[in-house]
């Protein structure tokens, strides 16, 4: 496998002691995956995902990629974060050429690199403007734009479409699908939003909360989903992943929260 | 059925006062027209020159202690005419330009380091908190018995007086950086020494800019104090002399050049902030 989370526990230490996040997870990505990680709010999904990116270190068990253990951040993933994080004194272009230039790409290929990656997010027309004069969607695809354009083995989103109003997100959803199959990309997603999973996933990862767990793996099998976000969401297959994960959460969430409660009493 | 008028609901209740009255002038944190923000920033400087005047001018006070515009504009002239007044200014803006800048330069990247790094923050902060609150004049005794009376102690006093203001004030900008900004730039495979220099210091220079700013008034102040105690030339000699002399018409010259000289660096500076940063202006 191409992505391996193995036995991975996060511990962090509080003023109340310490407090487990994750517990084992164990999960692998092959490549070409679309992968999500769902979970309500205290299910520690922010936390894998910075374990994978190597911004934090676990305390148990570790993740490695093509058999390479993680041990810091690194171009060879690409991460598009929920707040945008596009550096607002640069150009559009600026944006996406900056991880080349990190590297020492020269000048020239760093430039037909950068305006071949806006051509793939659809933003050939905007190079030469500031991220504050962007609308949100825009933001975040300059953000995967930027992203791509070190050619990671592996992209990781962090609630990506989260800031954005449903409408941009739906056509966002699309945008990612269709980018994800034109360009071969691995990926692997988390989110809360469980529409949004099994629209673009080709397997789930549902994680309890406090502690994170994963308590289901689910491979989703849609009928070929470029006919759009509404035509796949009038699948009946699309409602049984759908209720599935939600009467999944909603279990795991009540059960979390008669936990505290008889921790509090 | 018609609706009975005695019925509580029916009664035409008359509507409380509306808690919020509506204002121009009193628009709580909004903009107000601008013809009338640039009416009432000319009443703030007009109101007081014609006070100033109606009292030298009807008021039968001694032109020892208050001088008429007239007056001061006559002594102004004068020295402007002789020289005097070019000298003093030029000497007192070369101190601060030099003390000041000398100060900038060493307390940016102190005061980046200590913002970046909370080790350095660690062994810098305390000693920095404390000697802020020492007044700078304080050390006026020690740095002429140090360095003599000639210009070295000026500029060490105005390097002393805005150094730890101007370290701290940039160590606190680099707060205001996102953690996420920092860490896509690890994710775009970054290093320290390249975050540093080429997403915090970027993000920070309005702060940097405006931190300058600020402190110039300190240094500008500072001048004036060291050229009381010592100096043959400077504004703050120039009212010092004055004083001596009773010639207040002169000491009026000294402040009204001070103080324009030190609203046109603040507007350069907010002008500079502007034309370099234009990322950070509201749209």
């Amino acid at each position: 496998m191409f992505l391996q989370v193995r036995e991975l526990t996060k511990v962090f230490s509080t003023r109340h002691g310490p407090l487990l996040v994750l517990e084992n997870i164990n999960l692998s990505v092959a490549q070409g995956e679309f992968v999500c990680a769902v979970g309500a709010s205290g299910s520690g999904k922010s936390t894998l995902l910075r374990q994978i990116a190597g911004l934090d270190q676990p305390t148990r068990g570790g993740v490695w990629i093509d058999g390479q253990r993680v041990t810091g951040p690194g171009a060879d993933r690409g991460m598009v974060f929920q707040h945008y994080t596009l550096y607002p004194w640069m150009t559009v272009q600026q944006n996406v050429e900056f991880g080349l230039k990190l590297q020492g790409v020269p000048k020239r290929e760093r430039r037909e690199r950068a305006r071949y990656y806006l051509q793939m997010v659809g933003l050939s027309h905007f190079t030469q403007a500031l991220p504050r004069q962007l609308s949100g969607g825009m933001k975040q695809r300059v953000a995967i734009a930027r992203a791509l354009a070190t050619e990671p083995r592996l992209l990781l989103l962090d609630e990506p479409f989260g800031a954005l109003d449903l409408h941009t997100r739906e056509m966002m959803h699309e945008f990612m699908l269709d980018l994800w199959q034109r360009m071969g990309l691995t990926v692997f997603m988390i989110t809360h939003d469980v529409e949004e999973a099994v629209f673009l996933s080709t397997r789930i990862f549902a994680l309890s909360a406090r502690p994170g767990r994963i308590v289901r793996e689910i491979t989703v099998n849609l009928p070929d989903r470029s006919q759009g976000v509404m035509a796949t969401k009038r699948h009946p297959r699309f409602h049984d992943y759908r209720d599935e994960l939600v009467m999944l959460l909603r279990q795991t969430g009540q059960a979390a929260q008669r936990r505290a409660m008889a921790m509090a009493a | 059925m018609t609706p009975d008028p005695t019925s509580p609901q029916m009664t035409p209740r008359r509507l409380p006062k509306p808690s919020l009255q509506p204002s121009v002038f009193w628009r709580l944190a909004e903009d107000i027209p601008a013809p009338l923000y640039r009416r009432l920033m000319l009443v703030s400087v007009l109101v007081p020159l014609v006070a100033w005047w109606l009292l030298t001018t009807f008021g039968q006070v001694d032109a020892k202690f208050l001088p008429s515009p007239g007056q001061v504009a006559t002594a102004a002239l004068r020295l402007g005419q002789s020289g005097e007044l070019w000298q003093d200014t030029w000497a007192s803006l070369q101190r601060v330009g030099i003390g000041f800048g000398l100060s900038v330069l060493v307390a940016v990247p102190v005061g980046v380091l200590m913002g970046c790094f909370q080790s350095l923050r660690a062994l810098g902060e305390p000693l920095f908190g404390l000697m802020r609150y020492m007044p700078a004049p304080a050390f006026i005794p020690l740095l002429i018995l140090y360095l003599g009376i000639d210009e070295a102690p000026k500029i060490a006093l105005i390097f002393i007086g805005t150094f730890f203001y101007n370290a701290l004030m940039v160590m606190d900008t680099v707060k205001f950086v996102p953690k996420e900004l920092i860490e896509a730039t690890y994710m775009l495979g970054g290093n320290r020494i390249n975050t540093v220099l080429k997403v915090v210091c970027p993000h920070i220079l309005p702060g940097i800019l405006d931190t300058c700013r600020i402190n110039l008034a300190g240094a500008w102040q500072l001048v004036i104090v060291a050229e009381l105690v010592a100096a043959t030339e400077g504004l703050g000699r120039r009212i010092s002399l004055a004083g001596r002399f009773l010639r207040t018409d002169e000491i009026f010259v000294g402040l009204i050049v001070i103080g324009l000289i030190g609203l046109g660096l603040d507007l350069f500076f907010q002008y500079l902030v502007r034309v370099t940063c234009r990322w950070a202006q509201p749209e």
